[in-house]
C-alpha cells in the first residue's frame, strides 16, 4: 500500500544502518527515547534494539495513554459499575488494565456489565436512540485521540442528550516533557517524537527539549521512519548543535492541525493531572470546560479519585521516564506478565513492559 | 482468577492455565494430559470440539461447515483418516428453521467432501435468554493412518511447513460481524485440510498441528512447551494475504495470533522439506503454502524480522482487543 | 502512543469519507482536515478520524532523498 510499502524496503534499511554505523563515534554511548508507546511496539516488532549498534541505546518514554492513567482513576471507573447500570464505551486498550481489586474491565464484562469497545468516539452516536441506560465513555488519549473525544461531546451537547457522560482521563505532552527535562540526572541524548501528537499539536511543541540540548526528531512509524530520526539524532548529537526536525513531513505540517486544536479547545482546558508512576504533573491533563462539566461522570455519580500508591516493587514509574528497563523490575516476567500485569506497563500492548515481554528474545536478562 | 472471562476460551495462556488449573487436575488421564488435537485409542483418533460463531454466516463459511471441518482436521492433523462423527445442537428458542436447514445442510455438504459420515445426534432448545444463537458439539473418529501428535518426533534442524496464508479465519468473522463498521469481506479460511493431507506421503510428515484459536503462535508456542524445543520463523517468509495485513495493523494485531480454520503446521525432516512442501502446493487448499522456519534447541518461538533483527513470538495472552495506541 | 495509518479516500459525503485500507472500506469522519478532502487522495486515519492528509510532494521528498542516500553509500 502506497505510503507504507516503500516505508519499508530491506535494502533502504540496510543502506540506513550501514550509515548509522558509519556515523556512530566509537566509545560514545546513544541514549535516545522514544516517547510514544506505539514507537516502542514498532521497535520491538522489527527487532530494531538487535540490528542498531551496541552504543545505540533505546529507551522507552510515558506515551502509552492506559499505563499513565493513575490506579485512583480505574478504580473510579470500577466504583461507578459496582453501583449504577450503565452502558460503557472503551477503546480496547482498556479493557485488560487491572483496579485495586485486581478485577478488570474484562471480567465486569464476564460479570454481566455491558462494556463496549468502539474504534472510534462517534460510534457511540447510535446508540443514543437504542436505550434510557446512562451512556458513558472513558476518555483516554493524548494531543492525537482529544479532538476526537471532544467532537463526541461537542455532539452530545449539540443533541442535548442527558443520559450521556465522560472520564475525562486524557493526557497531554508538556508538562511531563518538563518533568523528563527537569530530572536532575537526564542522561537522555535525543528524543525519538511523537508523529501523531505532532500532527496536531505542530512541531513547536518539542522546542523545550533542544534548549536543553537535546536532539528531537518528529518521526513517523515505519521502520524507515526511525531509522532515519535514529540517524538524525546521532547528526545532531556529533555535531552538538540542536533543533526539532521534523522528518516525518508527509503528515506532519510544523504548524499542525489548528482546526483539531480548536476542538480540543472548545470542550476541554488544561489542567494536572496524576500519572501512573510518576505522581501530580502540572499542565499535563484535559479537564471539561464549564459548558461540558454536566457530562463529568465523577461529579454526577459522585465518584471520587483516590490516590493510591503504586504496588510494591513495580518499577513501572521509573521505567516511564526512562530511568529504568523492565529488566531491572524485579517484577517483569516474574509476578508481572500481560495476563496477569501488576504495573501500567504490563497492561496496554504498548506499554513498555508489554512491548518488551511480547517482542524480546528471551536473554541472560530473564 | 475466580471467574471465567473471555480470555480463558481465547486459546491463549489464560486458556491453558484454566485446563491445567480445573479440568486436568481432576481429569487425570494420561492420554488427556497429551493435549494433542485428537486422543489415541487402540486404532482410532478420538476427538471432539465445540462450535460457537456469531454470525452463523459468513464468507466462505457457516457454522456447519465449519463444525465438520473443525472435526475433521483434528482427526486430520492426529494423523487419522476422518470417518465419523456426532453433531448436537443446542439451539436457542426462536431460532428460525431455515437457518437450521441452511446450516444442515452445509453441514451435508462438508461432510460429502471428506466421505465423513454424521452417525449420531442430540437436539436441545434452551430459552433465548440463557442462549442467543446456535451452538454445536461434535465428536469425531477416524481410522489412524499414522500417529502425527507424538512430540518425540521433533528434532532440532527439522523444518516446519505452514499450509496457507494465515490469519484469514480470524479477521473474515472480526468484519462479518460489523461491530467495528467495516465494509467489505474476507474469506475465511476453512477447508478440509484431509483433502490436502491425504496427497502427502506420511512417511514424509513427522509431527503436525491445526494452527487455530490463537493462531499461529499459541500452537508453536504450546508444542515448544510439550517436546522441550523451539521454533524459529522468518517473516520474510510467511504469507499473509494484504487486506488482511493492513487490517492487522490498523487493529493493532499481530497476524500470528489469529485464528485459522484451515491451515496446519507440519513439521518435516531438512532433506523432505522441499518435496513435501512442493506436493502441498499442488494439492487443495495448499497453493499458499510455505516454509515458515525450522526446530532449534532453545525452547522459546522467534522470529527472525524481514530485517534481521530476533525477536519473540510469545503464548498470546488472550483476545484480540483493537487498539487505538 | 496513537495508531494512525494512511487510507485513501474512495468516496466523500458531508463531512465524511469512505477510506479503503488494503481493500477494507470504513467511514470515518473529515471535519478536522483543514483542507477539502478529495477523492484518490490518502488521509491519516486515527479512531475514526481523518487527522491529516498525506503529502505525496513530501513523500517523495523523503524518497529521492533516501535515494540519494543509497547511491552515496556505493
Amino acid at each position: 500500500m502506497k505510503y507504507i510499502d516503500e516505508f519499508r524496503n530491506p535494502s533502504i534499511v540496510n543502506d540506513i544502518l550501514t550509515s548509522i554505523n558509519k556515523l556512530v563515534i566509537k566509545g560514545r554511548s546513544y541514549k535516545i527515547m522514544e516517547v510514544c508507546g506505539t514507537h516502542t511496539m514498532a521497535i520491538a516488532k522489527y527487532g530494531l534494539r538487535d540490528i542498531l549498534p551496541d552504543n545505540i541505546d533505546l529507551v522507552s518514554g510515558p506515551g502509552c495513554p492506559v499505563c499513565v492513567i493513575s490506579q485512583g482513576e480505574i478504580d473510579a471507573i470500577f466504583s461507578l459499575l459496582e453501583k449504577e447500570d450503565v452502558i460503557l464505551f472503551t477503546y480496547g486498550d482498556l479493557m485488560k488494565t487491572p483496579g485495586s481489586n485486581n478485577e478488570s474491565l474484562l471480567t465486569y464484562k464476564a460479570k454481566g456489565v455491558d462494556i463496549r469497545i468502539i474504534l472510534s468516539p462517534i460510534d457511540m452516536l447510535k446508540e443514543i436512540e437504542n436505550t434510557n441506560k446512562e451512556l458513558i465513555f472513558v476518555s483516554i488519549g493524548f494531543e492525537t485521540t482529544s479532538p476526537a473525544n471532544a467532537i463526541l461531546i461537542k455532539e452530545m451537547y449539540k443533541r442535548k442528550i442527558k443520559n450521556f457522560s465522560v472520564f475525562p482521563y486524557n493526557k497531554i505532552m508538556p508538562g511531563i516533557i518538563d518533568v523528563i527535562l527537569r530530572d536532575k540526572d537526564l542522561n537522555i541524548d535525543g528524543f525519538i517524537c511523537p508523529g501523531h501528537v505532532a500532527a496536531v499539536t505542530g512541531t513547536n511543541l518539542f522546542e523545550p527539549i533542544v534548549k536543553k540540548n537535546r536532539a528531537a526528531v518528529v518521526a513517523g512509524f515505519e521502520i524507515i521512519d526511525i531509522l532515519l530520526a535514529i540517524r538524525a539524532i546521532v547528526l545532531q548529537v556529533n555535531n552538538g548543535t540542536f533543533r526539532v526536525e521534523n522528518l516525518y513531513k508527509r503528515v506532519v505540517s510544523d504548524n499542525g492541525n489548528s482546526l483539531a486544536r480548536q476542538h480540543i479547545d472548545d470542550v476541554f482546558e488544561i489542567t494536572s493531572s496524576i500519572w501512573r508512576g510518576v505522581g501530580s504533573v502540572e499542565r499535563s491533563g484535559l479537564a471539561l470546560k464549564d459548558d461540558f462539566q454536566q457530562y463529568n461522570v465523577l461529579n454526577k455519580f459522585d465518584l471520587i479519585i483516590e490516590s493510591i500508591y503504586d504496588k510494591k516493587g513495580c518499577k513501572c514509574g521509573e521505567i516511564l521516564m526512562g530511568k529504568k528497563s523492565p529488566y531491572e523490575c524485579s517484577l517483569f516476567s516474574k509476578e508481572c506478565k500481560p495476563e496477569s500485569p501488576i504495573g501500567p506497563c504490563m497492561v496496554s500492548t504498548e506499554g513498555t513492559c508489554a512491548a518488551y515481554y511480547k517482542y524480546m528474545v528471551k536473554s541472560e536478562h530473564y | 482468577m475466580s471467574i471465567i472471562d473471555l480470555t480463558c476460551g481465547s486459546g491463549g495462556r489464560n486458556t491453558h492455565q484454566l485446563i491445567v488449573d480445573v479440568i486436568l487436575k481432576n481429569l487425570n488421564y494420561p492420554e488427556l494430559f497429551n493435549m494433542g488435537d485428537a486422543a489415541y485409542i487402540g486404532n482410532f483418533a478420538f476427538t471432539t470440539d465445540s462450535f460457537v460463531v456469531t454470525p452463523e454466516f459468513f464468507p466462505n463459511c457457516d457454522i456447519g461447515k465449519l463444525a465438520v471441518c473443525g472435526t475433521s482436521n483434528d482427526l486430520t492433523v492426529a494423523g487419522a483418516r476422518p470417518e465419523f462423527m456426532s453433531l448436537s445442537l443446542i439451539i436457542p428458542e426462536g431460532y428460525k428453521k431455515e437457518n437450521l436447514e441452511k446450516i444442515i445442510k452445509s453441514v451435508r455438504t462438508s461432510a460429502d467432501e471428506v466421505n465423513v459420515q454424521v452417525v449420531c445426534g442430540d437436539t436441545k432448545v434452551v430459552d433465548n435468554m440463557s442462549l442467543k444463537s446456535i451452538i454445536i458439539n461434535t465428536a469425531g473418529i477416524g481410522k489412524i493412518i499414522k500417529k502425527l501428535n507424538d512430540y518425540n518426533a521433533i528434532e532440532v534442524g527439522d523444518k516446519i511447513i505452514i499450509t496457507s496464508d494465515i490469519a484469514r479465519h480470524g479477521m473474515a468473522i472480526l468484519l462479518a460481524r460489523g461491530e467495528l463498521q467495516f465494509n467489505g469481506s474476507i474469506e475465511s479460511d476453512c477447508c478440509h485440510l484431509y483433502n490436502l493431507f491425504k496427497c502427502l506421503d506420511y512417511n514424509c510428515l513427522n509431527f503436525a498441528r491445526d494452527a487455530t484459536r490463537g493462531g499461529i503462535a499459541a500452537v508453536l508456542n504450546e508444542i515448544s512447551e510439550k517436546c522441550r524445543k523451539g521454533f524459529l520463523l522468518y517473516e520474510e517468509d510467511i504469507v499473509v494475504k494484504n487486506e488482511v495485513k493492513y487490517l492487522c495493523e490498523m487493529l493493532g494485531f499481530d497476524p500470528l495470533t489469529v485464528a485459522n480454520e484451515g491451515v496446519s503446521v507440519i513439521i518435516v525432516k531438512r532433506d523432505k522439506v522441499e518435496d513435501v512442501l512442493k506436493l502441498v502446493k499442488k494439492c487443495n487448499y495448499g497453493d499458499n503454502a510455505f516454509i515458515a522456519g525450522e526446530v532449534i534447541e532453545r525452547q522459546v518461538v522467534m522470529l527472525k524480522t524481514i530485517y534481521g533483527g530476533l525477536r519473540n513470538v510469545e503464548m498470546p495472552s488472550g483476545l484480540l482487543l483493537p487498539r487505538i495506541c | 502512543m496513537c495508531l494512525g495509518i494512511p487510507a485513501k479516500i474512495i468516496k466523500i459525503s458531508e463531512g465524511f469519507a469512505t477510506v479503503d485500507i488494503g481493500g477494507i472500506e470504513r467511514e470515518v469522519s473529515t471535519i478536522l482536515l483543514e483542507d477539502e478532502p478529495l477523492i484518490d487522495e490518502y488521509v491519516l486515519v486515527h479512531v475514526g478520524f481523518a487527522i491529516s492528509k498525506l503529502s505525496e510532494v513530501d513523500a517523495e521528498e523523503t524518497l529521492k532523498f533516501l535515494k540519494e542516500f543509497s547511491d552515496e553509500i556505493y
